[in-house]
């Protein structure tokens, strides 16, 4: 069974993706000079936070905004491993899972995850423990196949083996 | 039970009877499109999944918008690869600088899109064209990559929102206007999933222009699309600009509504959402006096004939306030020459705004208007997140064309009543 532990990284509700990747950076392809750029107006010190925090925990319609992939890139280049929020904008979702980014629905998780818990998140089943509190978070199943779009490690790699099927 | 414009759109292209909100299905897409910043990485994800002809050269539409003509290497560089590619897979519909514009005002003026279509496209705001009754999704670059090689997409069947809006607005009050004052009671996150409806007797007096103001700020509220009911109108440009016959798409009388909203356009007020939230709106008169260094008119929002129409009537014959830099992008090549036939462009010029090329320009933040430390922007586009117009201690107030010539007039923010 593979699993992440790592300290949860608190966001708010409505986190933009000019939040997330400024609009200046978009004629980027580099994924690593995305990520230097990633939250770099509304929090610079997160840069630094992502090398120990790499669980984002945060409220209500994450991603909202643009439809930019850059955000979900630059993301998990910088080190995210997941991201446990309320609600999605619906675009961030679907761009998420084609990263291999996992991102998982959980209703109430801001007042059940502190700052700086630690957080563990099975990859098989998508379960998550809040290890610093010992409590279960009510994680919202993962339809099967975005599971396997996440396990194949993204929409490239997934639509590589599975044409077929799509 | 009945059914909604996006059921009925979603069960014939996955080939099935009805479908339920919630339902996940694979869908043929009848058209997709792409801009200058999402095609390349689309075009090289799509090599990547190991495809190697586009699923289709006549149903791909590729337009640069975001930063055109080039600014920099960067964008350059990547225009190049875009051209290259185009080239090689001999896609149809390209319009390149010079050629088109906004991407999604393209495809409404090139007959790209009708009702009933399932219209898939690498940019937030592509829920512009459910203006023309179709179902219409952004999407990022790995998605777009997947239609581009197969046609198809998986779509959860969204619950449908409807808006039944009695009356006529009361001009200077625009379509701006209403569909501020719904993101304002729906909030930021209030349609998450959800596909919105517009109709009712406002919608029918509205051009296809106006109607595409609204359709494009559904995406503020979340939602997946918007849609306004087609009608004759549309039937109608379709048809005698491009010979399309598409039958209208409506929903039932029986079909499911999770909610349900009844407005009266007279009763809206000039609207403006403050920073830095989309759903942050108040009337203008909240916000009156606050002092502005730029106005901007243009964007997928509001860079269409329509608007340029209004800021030029406000601003004949008068000057725009020294302090204040009046930006002016057309929507596309064909707005341009209608501005300019019309004589829009002279009294725009007169009154001291400058004319950019038809682009995105300063709405992204990306070039053409990008704002200094401090500064302060009405401007007639879509979003007002920090730094998206330039530097995060930069502020933009969201408003009508109406309300933005009549406070670059001013100074700060003015009701444009005083002028009309």
């Amino acid at each position: 069974m593979t699993k992440i532990v790592s300290k949860a990284l608190s966001m708010g509700d409505d986190v933009d993706t000019d939040m997330i990747l400024p609009a200046r950076y978009l004629m980027i392809m580099d994924e690593s000079e995305l990520a230097s750029h990633a939250f770099e107006d509304m929090k610079p010190e997160f840069r630094k936070k992502f090398e120990t925090n790499k669980i984002i925990v945060a409220g209500r319609n994450f991603g909202c905004g643009s439809s930019r992939e850059h955000a979900p890139i630059a993301l998990r280049k910088a080190g995210i491993k997941a991201i446990i929020a309320e609600s999605y904008a619906r675009i961030f979702y679907r761009n998420a899972v084609n990263q291999g980014m996992i991102v998982l629905e959980a209703e109430n998780v801001s007042s059940l995850v502190r700052d700086g818990d630690d957080i563990e998140v099975d990859l098989d089943t998508f379960k998550v423990v809040n290890i610093t509190k010992g409590v279960a978070l009510p994680v919202r199943e993962v339809p099967k196949f975005m599971a396997e779009i996440l396990k194949a490690g993204g929409l490239v790699n997934y639509l590589r083996d599975h044409k077929d099927e799509w | 039970m009945g059914q909604t414009i996006s059921e009925k759109i979603l069960a014939r292209a996955s080939g099935k009877k009805t479908v339920s909100p919630g339902e996940v299905v694979k869908a043929n897409v009848d058209i997709l499109m792409v801009n200058d910043v999402t095609a390349p990485p689309a075009f090289e994800a799509f090599e990547q999944m190991g495809f190697e002809k586009v699923w289709d050269v006549d149903r791909v539409v590729v337009g640069l918008d975001h930063v055109v003509p080039a600014c920099d290497i960067k964008s350059a560089t990547m225009n190049k690869a875009t051209r290259d590619f185009v080239r090689k897979q001999g896609i149809k519909h390209f319009y390149d600088v010079g050629r088109g514009g906004i991407c999604h005002q393209i495809m409404q003026e090139k007959g790209l899109v009708w009702p009933g279509m399932v219209l898939v496209g690498a940019d937030s705001h592509t829920c512009t064209s459910g203006a023309l009754g179709a179902f219409c999704v952004g999407v990022g670059q790995s998605d777009a990559a997947a239609v581009l090689g197969t046609g198809r997409l998986w779509f959860r069947v969204p619950g449908t929102f409807r808006f039944e809006v009695e009356g006529a607005l009361r001009s200077p009050v625009m379509s701006k206007d209403l569909i501020l004052h719904i993101i304002g009671q729906v909030g930021a996150d209030g349609a998450v999933y959800k596909a919105l409806e517009f109709a009712g007797p406002a919608f029918e007096r509205m051009s296809i222009g106006e109607r595409m103001t609204v359709a494009n700020m559904s995406i503020e509220a979340s939602a997946k699309t918007g849609i306004v009911e087609p009608d004759r109108k549309v039937s109608d440009y379709l048809e005698t600009r491009f010979n399309i016959q598409a039958p209208l798409v409506k929903s039932d009388k029986d079909a499911y509504f999770e909610k349900k909203w009844t407005l009266d356009a007279s009763k809206i007020e000039p609207k403006v959402a403050a920073p830095f939230r989309v759903d942050n709106v108040k009337s203008v008169s909240e916000v009156e006096g606050t002092e502005v260094d730029q106005a901007f008119v243009g964007s997928c929002t509001n860079g269409r004939i329509e608007d340029l129409r209004m800021t030029a009537k406000i601003v004949d014959g008068r000057k725009v306030h020294e302090r204040v830099r009046l930006i002016v992008a057309p929507a596309s090549m064909e707005v341009y020459s209608q501005a300019l036939g019309e004589g829009l462009l002279g009294k725009l010029t007169e009154a001291g705004a400058i004319i950019c090329g038809p682009s995105c320009a300063a709405c992204p933040g990306m070039s053409n208007g990008i704002l200094a430390p401090g500064e302060v922007c009405i401007s007639s586009s879509n979003r007002n997140f920090l730094s998206r117009m330039g530097h995060k201690d930069s502020k933009v107030y969201l408003a009508s064309p109406a309300t933005v010539a009549a406070s670059a007039l001013n100074g700060k923010i003015t009701d444009p009543r005083v002028f009309a």
